[in-house]
């Protein structure tokens, strides 16, 4: 007699999975409570990039407080990739938000003026911050709040401009990987055309994340799922990871603690603000 | 006065979800409740809340401003009932950060409530804190160290708070105690969206609860908190569990909700026949703590 076997391999490798419907019954509660409840305001402001992170929290706030309690900000500057405006209209026409376009570029050369010398990434940066101001006054000035759109996959390899990406103080993808994020778009049946294309900053021409990073979004989610689970560097080989692909984000993991954090406050005396003095953030 | 062992026993759970740290304002919303369950043609005989149910579970330092001393939590509720001017007594079950002379407890506690006075059953202090990952509980808090068990019209209950229940020993031990009803107010973040329908965190109450009750056959009142404190949502889910493990309703995972069943202690002496598993854990129970103790000896 030949037994039927049963086993299952060390580890199948793959990005984790997500219950989409869990999470984005979780995720739209959670807007309308710390929004509507907790903080009493009524309308969601968003960058929309014309990106898949951007184009998930507008989906996820308009079910949580209506189309016409979300505006959409189109943020471009002169070297954008026009064909990013035109994604960020899809998904606004496809979820019925306002979509307004306010070009950052004199905004941004203002500043340049004077310091033309700055290379891609100070440029990035300066680009990220001028988004920021801009969501932030939209938010006073339509009594709203700035959603954030940032991964748990960029937060953790520090792929994202500090106070810029990470400024809003609500965030609902933040503990999502970016292969998760993919996942909740497919649900949410948002347009096949953001889905499919590879995510990019849109800094400079031809640029992706994937390139940038040096490693694709499911293996980077692959290993970083992993590695928060407590497996070491050296099982991740055994398990069949790439040593490549690990160390690359080690190396960003372990480089990029600081992103995660306020600003570091030096300690003097015994009611130190959030060291001894210890309150939550909804009290 | 209630009389003693009625087989049938009315329970309301009310599954709060409090503003943090707004403690009038979420008692003047329990008193809601408490008028709706007053109105009720067969109103309950016992109502349950959840863990720290009228502050928010996540309170960090704020713990010492809000913590109260039992005597007093037990007026204030007693207080929000009176007000309904119901004509029946009632009991109520409410867990809530105590301050005991300076040290500071999780504790939830069981009062009786008529028309125009109180008595404290019965206070447990939560055994379990959890102090790992998201949970900071024994950074601030003490714990306690009995699992006591108390009379109740419905017989003999226990109070178990959240983490208290993970610990298959701690329940088991109010089983062999003589409760037939466990009381289980609870706060609960929901976790792990790669489970198939719920959260894994919820799945795996569900399971734990359901375990113990068909273990033991006893009746669970589970009183979950509910809301969102700084991004950690708590999911409610309050359940009632019948002495075969079934879960016979649940509430809302994310909105305060009502919760009412009839409990029969009848049903508990039929489980416990069908499976008497109970019975056959305390005929060997003598021998399984001598060779614990034995352990516990050698292991020193």
């Amino acid at each position: 007699m030949i037994y039927p076997v049963h086993s299952i391999p060390l580890d199948d490798c793959r990005p984790p999975r997500l219950d989409a419907a869990v999470a984005t019954k979780w995720l739209t509660a959670f807007l309308r409570d710390e929004l509507v409840v907790r903080r009493n305001l009524g309308h969601a402001v968003i960058g929309l990039s014309g990106g898949i992170d951007s184009a998930v929290t507008t989906a996820l706030c308009v079910r949580a407080l209506g189309a016409d309690h979300v505006s959409c900000f189109a943020l471009p500057y002169r070297t954008s990739n026009p064909a990013s405006r035109a994604d960020a209209q899809l998904v606004a026409d496809s979820l019925g938000v306002s979509l307004r376009t306010i070009d950052i570029s004199a905004a941004v050369d203002g500043y340049l003026q004077v310091e033309a010398d700055a290379d891609t990434r100070r440029r990035g940066n300066i680009m990220a911050r001028m988004r920021m101001i801009i969501l932030f006054d939209q938010s006073a000035k339509l009594s709203g709040l700035p959603i954030g759109t940032g991964n748990k996959t960029e937060r953790l390899l520090g792929y994202f401009t500090w106070h810029a990406d990470d400024a809003p103080p609500l965030n609902p993808l933040g503990d999502l990987f970016k292969t998760q994020v993919w996942e909740l778009a497919r649900f949410l049946r948002l347009p096949a055309q953001v889905i499919d294309k590879a995510p990019s900053a849109d800094l400079e021409a031809g640029q992706t994340d994937e390139g940038d990073l040096g490693l694709s979004y499911p293996r980077a989610d692959a290993i970083l799922s992993r590695m928060l689970d407590g497996v070491g560097d050296a099982e991740l080989l055994e398990r069949g990871f790439d040593a490549d692909d690990v160390a690359i984000v080690r190396r960003r993991v372990d480089g990029t603690h600081w992103k995660r954090h306020l600003p570091t406050t030096a300690m003097l005396t015994n009611t130190a603000i959030n060291e001894f003095y210890l309150r939550p953030v909804d009290y | 006065m209630l009389p003693d062992s009625r087989p049938r026993l009315r329970v309301a759970i009310v599954q709060t979800k409090p503003a943090k740290g707004r403690f009038a304002e979420n008692l003047a919303d329990v008193g809601d409740a408490f008028a709706q369950l007053a109105a009720w043609e067969t109103p309950p005989n016992l109502i349950v809340l959840p863990e720290a149910a009228l502050t928010g579970y996540f309170l960090e330092g704020a713990v010492y401003d809000l913590a109260r001393d039992a005597e007093q939590f037990a007026l204030e509720l007693a207080t929000s009932w009176q007000a309904t001017n119901a004509a029946h007594p009632v009991d109520i079950v409410c867990g809530f950060y105590e301050n005991a002379s300076g040290t500071y407890f999780n504790s939830a506690l069981y009062i009786r409530v008529t028309t125009d006075a109180h008595t404290i059953l019965h206070v447990h202090r939560k055994i379990f804190l959890p102090t790992y990952g998201v949970f900071d509980e024994e950074r601030f808090l003490s714990r306690g160290r009995d699992v006591g068990v108390f009379a109740t019209p419905f017989g003999t209950a226990a109070i178990l708070i959240c983490e208290d229940v993970w610990h298959s020993l701690v329940p088991t031990i109010a089983a062999v105690k003589g409760a037939r009803l466990l009381i289980v107010p609870s706060a609960s973040p929901g976790r792990g969206v790669d489970g198939d329908g719920d959260f894994v965190s919820v799945e795996r109450w569900k399971q734990t609860l359901s375990m113990l009750a068909s273990e033991h056959g006893i009746y669970i009142l589970y009183a979950g908190l509910a809301g969102f404190e700084g991004g950690k949502g708590m999911t409610g889910n309050s359940c009632i569990v019948d002495p075969h493990g079934r879960i016979v309703v649940q509430g809302d995972q994310t909105e305060a909700c009502i919760l009412a069943v009839d409990l029969d202690a009848r049903e508990i002496d039929r489980a416990r026949a069908q499976f008497p598993l109970l019975g056959d854990l305390s005929s060997v129970l003598t021998d399984l703590v001598n060779d614990l103790s034995s352990s516990l000896h050698t292991a020193r």
